[in-house]
């Protein structure tokens, strides 16, 4: 089986609130913030490592591969290394500004990657942390027109690999579907609980530690002679025009921090009285 | 002329309010607008819309609606949504996963969770949050036909406005991918509580509650005694102790109701972004450093094991005294 994982290079999502905004609202300024790989695609990384392989032996099952690919800046190629020290086996590099790229253009110039790489799935993060728009899954599936899910906390691959359930945590409950690969799963939180992939190869018995994996050093130095295939975006032959523009950006109106009270007792006085809500 | 085409959400017949929110974009875009209904045995929540000045409710009422698939559903919200400039859903489960694919067939550019729009000389600005709430953009959608998701937290549900719009029949249109994608099941979470998104009182706890017995024993009596909805912030969903469904924050519900208290919740960037909106914030943290002490109006600093409970017992007492 071959997996794609599309991943996006984002401004560190724990110093968030240290970005800035640019002369006159032209753009946001994340100088200063390392970058990281967007964590919903670290998980979409792991995910995958854990459909490609035995999970108690860490042996990949033959003929199985796992692809990165990102759009972004030459400097992205880091952070495809680091999916490779996790365990993918090679990467593409689409060069990029973030500035032309929107999620429909990703969206599409990905179609034209899965047509290259022709994988078995498309696994990736449900949103992007800095853009935090929740879409490049759901148009990916429907320019390709494959079965996809959202929001995936589980995915149980069959033993033949032609399909996949997949367990969508959305409001309300858990939806499972059935999906007749290839398909695209964008994948949540708990699609990296110790339990949440099943692939039939790895013993039902065996249980992941929480979240994605660490890299050992070995790993690290193994993925220095990976191969990454670095070409322009524009190699891929994709209307460059997008659908949407940024007018201006500021920062959010900022919350002033109220008042300390010493117990319950002044909490529940001060809720009553002052702010009318008990 | 311009138009709207609102896609409710509805849930195993029954409307779900946060189709409210939509209407509340649409009214506020300034544009006449239409709502359009697609499920199975969906009667009783196209009656409940024709009283909310839509110009038509059209309805695909369909056996294969009964359940949510986004694959099924997108080809015939997608056909209905001909001749309209603008097709609003709002950004839950269901819009965020709808309105992209709805995007993608009709070729047009979309806003998602947008938490503003400002309609000057016939175009449409929009507000977004991006960053983790950490910067607002304003954006414009090129194409002639765009897609927006609403956050329900910063559209007001709407309220009826009298009336009755005329009904229309859609035909629902095959789905190709319908035999692709199959649902097996919904297991649905059962909860006396309102929903998270919809509540006037919030109640949020984090990993300081240590399991998922923490979250029963000392936070679900204060969520009930305040009749409020309970939240969890990532770190405790990440942990098992609730379901992601709970979860407060960028990546999980965006909430803002009028009292929200944070139980054990140290203020990490990502739940901040789900809760800063609230009207009045209150922290129970016993580390005073916290940066949740930095936004919330009422900040306590005390062991949640004796506060908590302390909290719970003084509301029952207000309570039971009327």
């Amino acid at each position: 089986m071959k997996i794609l994982v599309p991943l996006k290079r984002t401004a560190d999502p724990d110093n968030a609130n240290k970005i800035k905004i640019g002369a006159g609202g032209a753009k946001i300024e994340t100088t200063g913030l390392e970058p990281k790989a967007n964590p919903f695609d670290e998980y979409a990384v792991e995910a995958s490592l854990r459909l490609l392989e035995n999970g108690q032996t860490k042996a990949r099952i033959a003929g199985d591969k796992l692809t990165i690919v990102s759009f972004g800046p030459k400097e992205a190629a880091t952070n495809i290394r680091q999916a490779l020290a996790m365990g993918g086996d090679d990467g593409l590099l689409f060069h990029a500004d973030d500035e032309s790229l929107d999620g429909d253009l990703v969206a599409r110039a990905l179609a034209k990657v899965v047509e290259q790489q022709k994988p078995d799935l498309v696994v990736l993060g449900k949103q992007a942390v800095d853009g935090d728009s929740n879409q490049v899954g759901q148009i990916l599936a429907e320019l390709l027109q494959w079965p996809s899910a959202t929001f995936a906390m589980s995915i149980e691959l069959s033993a033949d690999k032609k399909t996949a359930i997949v367990g969508r945590e959305v409001d309300g409950g858990v939806i499972k579907l059935k999906l007749t690969l290839p398909a695209v799963i964008s994948v949540d939180l708990r699609i990296v609980a110790p339990k949440s992939v099943v692939n039939h190869v790895t013993p039902a018995t065996f249980a992941y530690p929480e979240g994605a994996r660490f890299t050992p050093l070995p790993m690290i130095i193994k993925a220095k002679t990976k191969p990454i295939v670095e070409a322009p975006i524009a190699s891929l032959g994709v209307d460059a025009a997008l659908k949407s523009k940024y007018v201006s950006f500021a920062l959010p109106p900022a919350r002033k921090g109220g008042v300390k009270v010493k117990d319950v007792a002044e909490l529940v006085q001060k809720l009553r009285t002052e702010a009318k809500v008990l | 002329m311009s138009k709207i085409l609102v896609v409710a959400e509805v849930s195993a017949g029954k409307l779900k309010k946060t189709t409210h929110s939509a209407i509340s974009f649409a009214r506020l875009a300034g544009m006449p607008f239409d709502v359009l209904v697609i499920g199975h045995g969906v009667g009783a929540a196209v009656e409940e819309l024709r009283a909310f000045g839509a110009g038509a409710v059209k309805v695909a009422d369909d056996a294969r609606f009964a359940h949510y698939v986004g694959e099924v559903f997108a080809p015939t919200v997608s056909a209905a949504a001909s001749g309209y400039s603008v097709v609003a859903v709002t950004a839950s489960s269901f819009g965020k996963d709808l309105a992209p694919r709805v995007a993608a067939r009709l070729g047009a550019g979309f806003a998602s969770d947008i938490a503003g729009v400002e309609a000057s000389g016939g175009v449409l600005s929009y507000k977004r949050p991006m960053y983790a709430g950490n910067a607002l953009a304003t954006m414009q959608v090129t194409t002639a036909t765009q897609v927006v998701s609403a956050r329900q937290s910063e559209f007001e549900a709407a309220a009826p406005s009298g009336g009755a719009s005329p009904v229309e029949a859609v035909a629902a249109v095959d789905a190709p991918l319908a035999g692709r994608v199959e649902f097996v099941s919904f297991d649905e979470v059962k909860s006396a509580r309102p929903e998270l998104a919809e509540a006037k009182v919030v109640v949020s706890g984090g990993r300081s509650l240590k399991s998922a017995e923490g979250f029963k024993t000392v936070l679900e009596p204060l969520v009930d005694v305040m009749g409020a909805a309970m939240g969890a912030s990532r770190a405790a969903v990440d942990a098992g102790y609730v379901p992601n469904d709970l979860q407060v924050g960028q990546t999980g519900k965006v909430v803002a109701p009028k009292l929200y208290i944070a139980v054990g919740i140290s203020g990490a960037i990502q739940h901040i972004a789900g809760m800063k909106n609230s009207k009045v914030i209150v922290a129970i943290n016993k580390d005073p450093e916290a940066p949740i002490f930095q936004l919330a109006d009422y900040g306590l600093v005390a062991d949640l094991y004796k506060a908590v409970p302390e909290l719970t017992e003084a509301v029952k007492k207000i309570r039971a005294e009327g």
